[in-house]
């Protein structure tokens, strides 16, 4: 265990509820100085709502929170000086300028004229928004918005960074753009909570994660320990023309010592500890009839690490979060 | 220093986003203009009907100019989110809502000259007595943006907080003692007058204008005084139990 003065966060018992809904559920974890802690979970999980609370956006109904040593339970303003928040919706002021719009915002912080002006146009740059930085942001695209929101979050150097989905909805080179930056600042020391329904970019970003699920935290590991049950396993999926019949057991009981799971893609995986033999599995198939139209050997990642823990599917919380981040950023 | 820069920025965004906005600016003008012709033309009574009218359309110009702009300018931020810019700005929530509302009095107290400034024109002024006038003035222009204020906090959308300003704007007009006395009601209603802080603010523009007053001046400061520190103070706690959920 960590003392509190190496700990950028310390979060206890932490629980909110709206009216009958409890959507934050007695959770409690810490973010190391300099860490880059990941928060993952479907819709509604609480992901948000535990981001407001931290930054003083939402009342805790019971718990501690202390930031930087600094006890911000009963006064969630004692350490806004030190954190940046970019929330989950661009949110700056349409009626200005790209420019203004992060003057402004550096201006909320105290930093004199000159100095928010230079970091203003320096972080313009950094975004690739020279161009449209005296253009008004509500003219600004979907993805511009968001990067100019995120460069708003950071204008005044927090020391501890709030990310809430920070790419949903913008186009691949913004959003990789976006991932550059935040393993950048990483880079240069600043403590970073990210919230993200992008699983792969929590494996490639995060050095922790916790997976959150109806308000409660249900597993907080490194993301190299995560994914260590995975390490030397040996997958193969199978796509078969007829996904009617339920094999598993068949299958199971011809080549026990292989692992057969039915996904709901309808393909066949096939789990073993050794290289797995494709050949007579698919002669197997073949004599009942059914085609195997593929073979594919498959790398396990964080996305097995969390439908394993959590029980819900990937694929559809992605889906349901890139609807959700359309229509917010519309 | 820090606080005061956030403080400026705040005031000055506001100006340039929303008040000094072309809109606005004719509506400053136009709406004063529209008063002073329509109760000028109503009344009848010639150019001698100036003075006596003044302190109402006064009051009227800064009570709307201050609780439209300002409700819009709140419930517009609040629903695209901008709002939770300030609340997460590391300046105190009483600092944060003087600057969202400075530029309000501003606009009101400006609103405030248009009927004087056209008044100069038709009216003989030497009998003002300007220094009960200009504080009336900015406090009449304070204890309206903070009704605005107490009034936005319960609003979420803009036709919602307009709707809940003329709830009380309007009643207004005829209760306070705009236009004609407050001793000219019917008794029973007389006490609503005395409940609304506008009241005070026009007895004391019209003891400063024609001389003619109900109250003290002491007392009628002190009370507009009461009002805007309560309903300031109202309007934080409701902004920290409906925005800080």
């Amino acid at each position: 265990m960590k003392t509190d003065s190496v700990l950028a966060m310390q979060v206890s018992n932490l629980t909110k509820r709206f009216g009958d809904v409890i959507a934050v559920n007695d959770i409690s974890f810490q973010v190391e100085e300099g860490e880059l802690f990941g928060f993952l979970g479907p819709n509604g999980a609480g992901k948000t709502t535990t981001i407001n609370m931290l930054t003083g956006l939402a009342r805790l109904d019971s718990g501690r929170v202390n930031i930087s040593g600094i006890d911000c339970t009963r006064n969630p303003k004692a350490a806004q000086h030190m954190t940046g928040i970019v929330p989950d919706e661009s949110n700056l002021y349409p009626e200005l300028t790209g420019f203004d719009n992060l003057c402004f915002c550096a201006a909320l912080y105290g930093i004199q004229k000159a100095e928010r002006q230079l970091r203003a146009r320096e972080l313009l740059e950094t975004f690739a928004l020279t161009d449209a930085a005296d253009r008004k942001f509500a003219n600004y695209s979907k993805g511009m918005k968001r990067k100019l929101t995120f460069a708003a979050g950071i204008i005044h150097q927090p020391a501890i960074l709030f990310l809430d989905e920070p790419t949903t909805g913008i186009d691949v080179a913004s959003a990789r753009q976006v991932r550059q930056i935040i393993a950048s600042l990483h880079r240069k020391g600043t403590t970073i909570f990210l919230t993200t329904h992008y699983i792969e970019e929590a494996e490639r970003l995060c050095e922790r994660i916790a997976f959150i699920v109806n308000g409660r935290i249900v597993r907080t590991a490194r993301t190299a320990d995560l994914l260590q049950p995975f390490k030397g396993k040996n997958v193969l999926l199978l796509s078969v023309s007829d996904s009617g019949a339920d094999l598993s057991e068949d299958l199971a009981s011809d080549f026990p010592q292989y692992q057969f799971h039915s996904t709901d893609s309808g393909q066949i995986r096939i789990e073993s500890e050794k290289p797995v033999n494709v050949g007579p599995l698919v002669r197997f198939l073949e004599e009942r009839n059914i085609q195997v139209t593929e073979a594919r050997r498959y790398f396990p990642s964080l996305e097995d690490v969390f439908v394993q823990v959590t029980g819900i599917d990937a694929g559809l919380m992605r889906k349901e979060k890139e609807k959700a981040g359309s229509e917010a950023n519309q | 220093m820090r606080q005061w820069i956030a403080f400026s920025s705040i005031f000055t965004k506001d100006m340039r986003a929303y008040y000094l906005k072309p809109p606005n600016i004719s509506w400053g003008i136009i709406f004063p203009l529209a008063w002073t012709g329509m109760f000028f033309i109503r009344s009848g009574l010639g150019l001698e009907s100036v003075l006596e009218l003044l302190p109402g359309v006064v009051t009227i110009s800064i009570l709307f100019g201050t609780t439209s702009l300002l409700s819009v300018t709140l419930t517009f931020e609040r629903r695209t989110r901008s709002f939770e810019r300030l609340l997460l700005a590391p300046i105190s929530l009483e600092l944060l809502m003087l600057a969202k509302t400075s530029g309000a009095i501003l606009f009101g107290i400006i609103n405030a000259f248009v009927p004087v400034t056209i008044a100069a024109f038709l009216a003989d002024m030497s009998g003002i007595a300007w220094s009960l006038v200009v504080p009336a003035i900015i406090l009449i222009g304070i204890v309206s943006t903070f009704l605005g204020l107490f009034i936005s906090v319960s609003a979420s959308e803009v036709f919602e907080a307009q709707t809940f300003s003329n709830f009380f704007r309007f009643p207004m007009i005829f209760l306070c003692g705009l236009f004609f006395p407050i001793m000219s009601l019917p008794a029973f209603i007389r006490p609503l007058s005395y409940i609304l802080p506008v009241t005070y603010g026009v007895d004391i523009l019209h003891g400063a204008v024609t001389g003619e007053h109900v109250l003290s001046f002491t007392l009628d400061f002190t009370i507009l005084g009461a009002f805007c520190v309560i309903l300031f103070l109202l309007s934080l706690r409701n902004i920290k139990r409906r925005w800080i959920v």
